[in-house]
């Protein structure tokens, strides 16, 4: 979701340059099926294809992906694997790139999908979430043999920056609540100075109600009754764990796609960031949280049309229940999904490339 | 200390006649607590005698007083019985704001050096919630993690909040874990972290349950994200069995799976401390609004003091009081507000004393 204060990205003879980075696992089929599914759709975006080697220690790689988007403005990427069993110096490449970027607000809008079945109805959820500092600054050290600390940081700048993101896109989008999740009753100082923050900005918001919810009943009522959230905004960790429940909520991560702004960049992938390594390659993959990512970004660079006609598609053959992926508890591919969005756009939409 | 273990020892062989075996009477410390904790402790206590379990109750209370030297401490007589009966049931306790000391469940945590708090989740037949089947165990370390309390303002505006994590206290438990899943024939540990991003600490935490699943090789063990174990906890919860994970990661994934099973109302919580101690409680709140009416719930404080006789190898009165207490709520007659039923807590508690009396 786009807040109408960037300017949109350069464009080429009318043509926007996307950055793609296809990442690992899943990443490099959904790739291939969002260009195969512009082209059908004769959308005007070139991708800009840049490989990230999770294996390689050097970064090399991940600098050169950083400046293609620099360029571009915009990318679609799929999640780069990291190898936890390497040495600590040796940085998540997903994290890197977005800290680079200054890509601060990671939004994910959860919302319940006609056509799939959940324990729980009618869920419109929509997380932002801190993404470049809190538990996540990478800074660790080990004074004493056997005892590592962790640092969490959080700044009064960041904070407010988030906050404000969050109001202004309560404001832009009509909704009237916004739920700040935190700690602050253990982390008195950090997760306090987060909640001051999130204070400050909504006093500058009458129209929007505010509250407060520590994180553990949160996830209590999450699970309980999701219908009584709106806009949730949370530090970075807290918002890991809420927005993989809320995308479990509405039906996993097949279904949920997300994006991430920052003041001059956005990103856009799968909301929850999986690889997906077990089911690579199997044609099993749901291929829709990397297309409706890809419907975000075509709205954020103000292809309204492509994205609607995309989305619309999309949505019809959700509710086609034999066209499930296994995620969803059926059996159908990830070829066929993709044919029968094409199908659906071709009966409705403008001309089309034949196939 | 060696002298009690003794005389019990010999109490024991004393009461072994004609082949049956009678148990002598275990002393547990009963802490009620504020607000409901009066009603359901003494719930608790009129089940127990229904069911003629072997247990003799202490009453302490555990209101902070300021000891030599200024610092804050639970009264002596409390941590000289607990001390002694190695075993006690709490009932929920009132955080002071302004009282002027932390609050009463750290200060326990301190004092008895509680490491890990267990909490059984399993799905209550007759207690509807969207997820069924649920029937797993979260093993959480309570000394350290993102909860050490060392926080520090950098510059104005930064603030800095210390996560710790040791070796000593993750081998700690993680053998608790591994030994919890054994004695309770549990068939797979999983220990959760986030050792993509805090690789030092949660890899540290990592690397430590792999060293003691070394040990116990009768037990799967796996790990996971958190985020994925979110994920795919509300998707299909039956895919998890024992859960072990450092502190906040506990603290949000407990909650969440009482949320699984029906909220903090039904769920029951133990923390194991190092000598031995272990001391069972309720996590709810003290619900001022309904104290004194005869409206709470006991269930959570039984099934806790139903995990505490298992703890203590008394399994079959444990299996008695937990059978009568769920085909009570099964059978949805005599229920209390919170559960559906407009019963009172006396009536709640008479029914389950009835089945147990109709089961001996």
């Amino acid at each position: 979701m786009r807040i109408p204060k960037q300017p949109p990205p350069a464009r080429y003879g009318g043509r926007h340059t996307v950055t793609l980075i296809p990442g690992d696992g899943i990443g490099p089929e959904l790739a291939h099926h969002v260009r195969e599914l512009f082209r059908f759709c004769c959308v005007p975006v070139d991708f800009e294809v840049v490989n990230v080697d999770s294996s390689m220690a050097s970064e090399d790689d991940i600098n050169n992906a950083i400046m293609a988007i620099r360029r571009n403005g915009v990318a679609l990427k799929g999640n780069i694997e990291t190898n936890h069993n390497l040495p600590p110096s040796y940085k998540s490449r997903n994290s890197l790139l977005r800290t680079t970027l200054d890509l601060y607000a990671n939004v994910m809008h959860c919302q319940s999908l006609p056509g799939v079945r959940t324990r729980h109805k009618n869920i419109d959820i929509m997380i932002i979430r801190e993404n470049t500092e809190g538990e996540y600054s990478s800074l660790e050290h080990e004074n004493v043999p056997g005892v590592v600390e962790c640092l969490k940081i959080i700044t009064k700048t960041k904070s407010l920056r988030i906050a404000d993101y969050a109001f202004r896109a309560a404001r832009a989008t009509g909704r009237r609540r916004v739920t700040a999740v935190h700690k602050a009753n253990i982390m008195k100082l950090a997760d306090g100075l987060f909640l001051e923050c999130c204070k400050e900005v909504a006093s500058g918001y009458p129209e929007i109600s505010f509250d407060s919810m520590i994180v553990d009943n949160t996830t209590m009522q999450l699970v309980s009754r999701p219908q009584q959230f709106d806009v949730m905004v949370m530090p970075n960790l807290y918002g890991n764990v809420v927005s993989n429940v809320c995308a479990g909520l509405v039906g996993g991560p097949g279904l949920v796609p997300g994006a991430n702004y920052g003041e001059d960049y956005a990103v856009f992938e799968t909301g929850t960031r999986n690889t997906g390594k077990s089911i690579a390659n199997h044609n099993t993959a749901n291929p829709t949280a990397m297309l409706l990512a890809s419907c975000l970004l075509l709205d954020h660079v103000k292809l309204h049309a492509y994205a609607s006609m995309i989305r619309r598609a999309i949505l019809s053959t959700i509710t086609e229940t034999r066209l499930h992926t296994a995620d969803l508890g059926g059996q159908g591919s990830t070829s066929e999904v993709v044919q029968s969005i094409m199908n659906a756009v071709q009966s409705t939409g403008p001309q089309t490339l034949s196939i | 200390m060696v002298n009690s273990a003794y005389m019990k020892s010999i109490s024991q062989i004393i009461y072994i006649e004609n082949g049956l075996y009678k148990q002598c009477m275990q002393t547990v410390t009963l802490i009620p607590g504020d607000g409901i904790g009066p009603e359901i402790s003494s719930a608790v206590m009129k089940i127990f005698e229904a069911a003629k379990a072997p247990i003799r109750w202490e009453e302490r209370n555990v209101t902070a007083i300021k000891g030599p030297g200024g610092r804050w401490m639970i009264p002596p007589d409390a941590k000289e019985s607990m001390d002694r009966s190695k075993i006690g049931l709490k009932g929920p306790l009132k955080t002071p704001i302004a009282a002027g000391h932390p609050s009463m469940n750290l200060l326990l945590r301190k004092t008895f050096d509680l490491y890990a708090n267990v909490r059984p989740c399993v799905s209550i037949e007759g207690y509807k919630t969207p997820y069924t089947d649920v029937n797993l165990v979260t093993i959480r370390e309570n000394t350290e993690g993102e909860y050490s309390g060392i926080e520090h303002v950098i510059v104005d505006g930064v603030v800095q909040s210390i996560k710790l994590i040791t070796e000593d206290a993750s081998r700690r438990i993680a053998e608790y874990a591994f030994e919890y899943a054994r004695n309770n024939q549990r068939t797979s540990v999983t220990a959760v972290h986030k050792a993509n991003i805090m690789r030092m600490s949660d890899g540290l935490f990592l690397r430590k349950c792999r060293e003691v699943a070394e040990n116990y090789k009768d037990i799967k063990f796996t790990e996971m994200y958190l985020d994925t174990v979110c994920l795919n906890m509300v998707q299909d919860p039956t895919q998890f069995d024992v859960l072990v994970m450092p502190n906040l990661y506990g603290d949000i994934l407990s909650d969440l799976c009482a949320g699984l099973i029906g909220g903090l109302g039904v769920t029951p919580s133990g923390n194991i401390g190092a000598n031995g101690v272990a001391i069972f409680e309720s996590v709810h709140g003290t619900a001022p609004d309904i104290a004194g009416l005869d409206m709470a719930n006991p269930t959570a404080l039984l099934l806790s003091a139903v995990m505490m006789l298992r703890h203590m190898g008394l399994h079959d009165y444990g299996n008695k009081i937990q059978t009568a207490c769920f085909d009570t709520i099964r059978d949805k007659k005599v229920l209390t507000k919170d559960l559906g039923g407009n019963s009172k807590c006396s009536e709640f508690t008479a029914e389950i004393c009835r089945r147990i009396q109709d089961m001996a």
